[in-house]
């Protein structure tokens, strides 16, 4: 198997006297989907958060393509290419589709009214935006000039992807995409993701969502008391084993460990 | 990309196929159907100073019905863009400072400050006239700058940094000044060039003057450095929504900052064209100026809840409250039925953007 | 002294007492501290009050129209034990009440400049009379139009509030130049088809020009300005320099302030009538004195139901029948 493309190895975190990350250790390869599951307070969002850069880790390290990475902000990460999709999806509602996916990369038009005028170049974006969009399969767009905020959850999940994956990201983070949506804006996210997959970008997916975890990862990082319980396969496991995992009802099969 | 993982598709649960069958295009880009009041409710969302500009027109045509020629005629017209250039120019750096979802009560105090200190210096201490301005400028920027870092700094807000920082500068402006105007014809002969801005080209019967041209100026740049530059987008995504701008990786504390500086700096501009407007400078004059610019704002469409509005909208609004008091006083209506008149206003606008905002897909 | 007051326009309540030992005290409540006319209303009192060896506390509101900080201020003096007040009311029926309190506790109670409603809600009033000083100018005015039945008047007032400041010198003009007023205590009653109209200020420059601006393009042969104040007066003269008027319109003021002379000697204002905010506080301080020392409240003026402080009407073209002083001589008495 090929090396990891991001790994952490002995992160620490502690808040107070609450250690949320206890010597965690973490790999995805490239070209996966790999789930983070856990219980609530397992010590996931830190996890993400410490790879993310929103957080600072106490120690560990973090390698992304073999070199040691240290992030102080999600600026930072996303600048070496780990893009996060949160939860919240950090999307401005009032600002239009194109507005959205270039927030902090705008092109500048070239010439004088862009280097002395730092004019954007508008038709550049809007035709990078709806290519991006239509390689995921999302270009139904009528109007890619419309505010984020008229459009439905599955959509804007689709614009924040789209964002994500469009700029040489070379690993994403969602975070729960699916926890806020219906039926069938779920099955759409799905789509996206394993489009995203067939890309060639690896994701990493955190969610409480079992059916939705294995119907799409390739593999699964269960998280318990801070840290890497064991990765499992999706094939050699049940739901309800993954859950017992999660919550230590049952012991880990030894061999997972090393996978 | 790589042979590791072959895209696999497990269906772990059978009770969601019957989805695949279903009309899947709910997620799907496209409109749906709407009725006349819910399409209206989109086309004002998606163009926020269509209000305004009807209001204008509209109030312009009901005017010139009523009170006829002494009302709509080039004179009066290009009269009301003298009177509300002042306003007007106050209303730009205040639509700045709203569309980051702020409130700056401090703009008027600004301007007063620094047109009483270019006097002071041009006036009295013999400072040539265009350095003076220069120094109120720069001034203006300073106090702006001053109340960015209060904001972002310190983490005070808005409303209460700029209720403090109004007193304060209306304080300096006072001990600056000792309470007394400098009067035109001292102006007039030792620094002419702080009344530039009261020059006016004659048109036919039109009197445009050079503070009308600046003030018009003065918004065509800044909604082209809003809407056609980087910055621009950011100061919209601050304040639409400050902490998804942090996380899609804007840096808020300096946008915030920059949007106060110039702001600031445009209470600056204010400062001279407001000398050319008044004719002397008065430390008493605009004390409701910060008051009047966020009416300009909230009737041109702004939302004083950030992000959404155009800074054109407040141009629109300022020329709105000119053409109602001088509508309304051709119509011999009593000032406290115009003050009533704007008032009015004032709640329908914020009614009409609270009703636009709730729109949804 | 500039920037003691400067910055007590942030203090809710200024007090600027000098710390002296004597047991006789004096309050002074001006209705800001901004307005050069108070200024040199509190420059008096204080001299005045170093003179006689009266310890005086200055207070002073936020803004015109500031009722709290005045009634508050009123009760710390009651609390301090003051001999007596000189109150300038931001609304003189507002602050009735609280200085009849005053009046109980033993306190001598003046009001300064601005009549309380009523009148006698105080002990004594030291005020100008300014329905004299509108009277003067509409005089003037008049003597001085080649022909008075020919004139397009415009007033500029101060503010939509009806005070008695403004509607007395508003009417005392028109009464003077010779027109019915009506109600003498509204302005805006008249129906005399040589008032263009009327229109407020806010007695400041910016004010004075928009006003002016408005009532020209009522009627643009507006050849008679009146106007609240000097600021409102300097405004309304840019008004009509803008579109090449000044030559065609009378402007006449009230006040007496120092920028205000000057622009007389200038020929922007034709003539003005001056008021003594400077006389109104010495006096006020003195009639505390006399009230400290043997009891004795102050007497109204002959004729009327205060005590004039005096107004004289100051230009440089002097008319027959109206005695006036000089732009010169006034620049000896102005204040501010």
């Amino acid at each position: 198997m090929n090396a990891p493309i991001l790994s952490a190895r002995g992160l620490q975190k502690r808040y107070g006297r609450v250690t949320a990350l206890n010597d965690c250790d973490f790999d995805l390869y490239p070209g996966e989907i790999l789930a983070v599951i856990g219980d609530n307070g397992a010590g996931k969002s830190s996890l993400i958060k410490a790879l993310s850069g929103a957080i600072r880790i106490d120690a560990g390290t973090i390698t992304l393509n073999n070199e040691e990475v240290h992030f102080s902000s999600p600026l930072q990460a996303q600048e070496a290419g780990i893009a996060t999709v949160y939860q919240t999806l950090a999307l401005s509602p009032a600002l239009s589709i194109v507005d959205n996916m270039f927030m902090g990369r705008e092109i500048r038009a070239e010439g004088i009214a862009g280097r002395w005028l730092r004019k954007l170049d508008h038709g550049k974006m809007r035709e990078i935006a709806r290519e991006k969009l239509s390689e995921l399969g999302l270009m139904t767009i009528q109007n890619i000039d419309q505010p984020v905020e008229t459009l439905s959850g599955g959509q804007r999940q689709g614009v924040a992807v789209a964002r994500a994956a469009a700029f040489g990201s070379k690993v994403i983070i969602l975070d729960e995409p699916t926890a806020a949506l219906g039926v069938k804006e779920s099955r759409k996210v799905l789509d996206l993701i394993q489009d995203v997959r067939a890309r060639g970008i690896p994701i990493i997916l955190i969610s409480h969502n079992m059916p939705h975890v294995f119907e799409v990862a390739d593999r699964i990082h269960v998280h318990r008391l801070g840290r890497r319980l064991c990765t499992v396969a999706p094939d050699d496991c049940t739901m309800s084993d993954a859950v017992a995992l999660m919550t230590g009802a049952k012991a880990p099969p030894g061999e997972s460990i090393a996978a | 990309m790589s042979e590791t993982i072959p895209p696999t598709r497990r269906s772990a649960q059978d009770f969601e196929t019957a989805v695949d069958s279903a009309d899947r295009r709910v997620a799907a880009f496209d409109p749906h159907r709407r009725g006349p009041v819910e399409k209206l409710q989109h086309v004002l969302h998606s163009n926020p100073t269509l209000v305004p500009v009807i209001v204008l027109l509209g109030a312009v045509a009901v005017f010139g019905v009523v009170s006829g020629s002494k009302f709509f005629s080039a004179f009066n017209l290009t009269l009301i863009m003298q009177q509300v250039s002042i306003i007007g120019i106050l209303a730009a750096a205040q639509s700045l400072i709203v569309l980051t979802a702020g409130i700056d009560l401090s703009v008027a105090a600004i301007m007063v400050l620094m047109s009483v200190i270019a006097g002071n210096l041009a006036v009295y201490s013999g400072v040539p006239a265009f350095l003076a301005l220069i120094i109120a400028f720069v001034g203006g920027t300073a106090a702006g700058m001053f109340n960015g870092f209060l904001v972002t700094r310190v983490k005070l807000p808005p409303f209460i940094t700029t209720l403090g920082t109004w007193s304060i500068f209306y304080a300096l402006n006072l001990w600056l000044s000792g309470a007394q105007s400098i009067r035109s014809q001292d102006i007039d002969s030792a620094a002419p060039l702080l009344k530039v801005f009261g020059e006016t080209i004659a048109i036919g019967p039109a009197r445009i003057t050079y503070g009308s041209i600046l003030m018009v100026l003065v918004f065509l740049v800044l909604w082209y450095m809003l809407n056609r530059t980087a910055w621009g987008r950011h100061v919209y995504a601050v304040g639409d929504d400050a902490e998804a701008a942090e996380l899609a990786g804007i840096r808020t504390g300096r946008t915030l900052m920059s949007v106060y500086a110039l702001a600031g700096f445009v209470c600056g501009i204010a400062a001279w064209a407001s000398i050319g407007r008044v004719g002397s400078i008065s430390p008493q004059a605009f004390y409701e100026g910060n008051l009047q610019s966020i009416t300009a704002v909230v009737i041109g469409g702004i939302s004083l809840f950030g992000g959404r509005g155009s800074i054109l909208g407040a141009l629109f609004g300022a020329l709105i409250v000119g053409v109602f008091q001088s509508g309304l006083r051709l119509a011999g209506v009593d000032v406290l039925w115009q003050v009533f008149a704007i008032g009015w206003l004032i709640i329908i606008a914020v009614a009409i953007d609270q009703w636009i905002r709730k729109v949804s897909a | 002294m500039k920037t003691l007051f400067a910055g007590s326009a942030l203090a809710l309540v200024l007090c600027a007492g000098t710390a002296y030992a004597e047991d006789t005290s004096a309050c002074l409540i001006t209705k800001t501290d901004t307005n050069p006319f108070f200024v040199k209303m509190k420059e008096g009192a204080s001299a005045k009050a170093d003179e006689l060896g009266i310890e005086l506390n200055t207070y002073a509101g936020k803004i015109d129209g500031d009722v709290e900080t005045q009634v508050a201020a009123v009760e710390s003096c009651i609390a301090a034990g003051a001999k007596g007040i000189l109150i300038t009311p931001s609304d003189s029926r507002a602050l009735a009440p609280v200085v009849g309190k005053a009046r109980e506790a033993g306190l001598l109670v003046i009001a300064l400049d601005t009549p309380f409603e009523p009148i006698d809600a105080a002990d004594a009033t030291f005020a100008t009379d300014n329905f004299l000083a509108g009277e003067l100018i509409g005089k003037w005015a008049a003597a001085k139009m080649e022909d008075p039945s020919k004139a397009k008047i415009a007033l500029l007032d101060l503010n939509p509030s009806q005070v008695s400041v403004d509607y007395l010198r508003d009417n005392g003009f028109l009464n003077g130049f010779g027109i019915d007023i009506k109600d003498p205590t509204k302005m805006g009653d008249e129906d005399d088809p040589r008032i263009v109209g009327n229109d407020v200020t806010n007695g400041n420059e910016e004010g004075g020009r928009t006003a002016m601006e408005n009532l020209l393009q009522k009627d643009p042969e507006v050849n008679l300005v009146y106007t609240i104040n000097e600021p409102a007066a300097a405004g309304a003269y840019e008004a009509l320099k803008a579109v090449g008027l000044e030559g065609q319109a009378l402007i006449v003021s009230v006040d007496g302030g120092c920028p205000g002379v000057r622009n007389v000697e200038a020929g922007v204002i034709g003539a003005t009538s001056m008021q003594f905010p400077l006389k109104m506080a010495s006096m006020g301080i003195e009639a505390i004195k006399a009230f400290a020392d043997s009891g004795e409240k102050p007497q109204a003026s002959e004729g009327l139901e205060f005590t004039n402080t005096g107004v004289e009407l100051v230009t440089d073209q002097p008319v027959d029948g109206i005695p006036s002083i000089t732009s010169q001589e006034a620049l000896e008495k102005c204040w501010g």
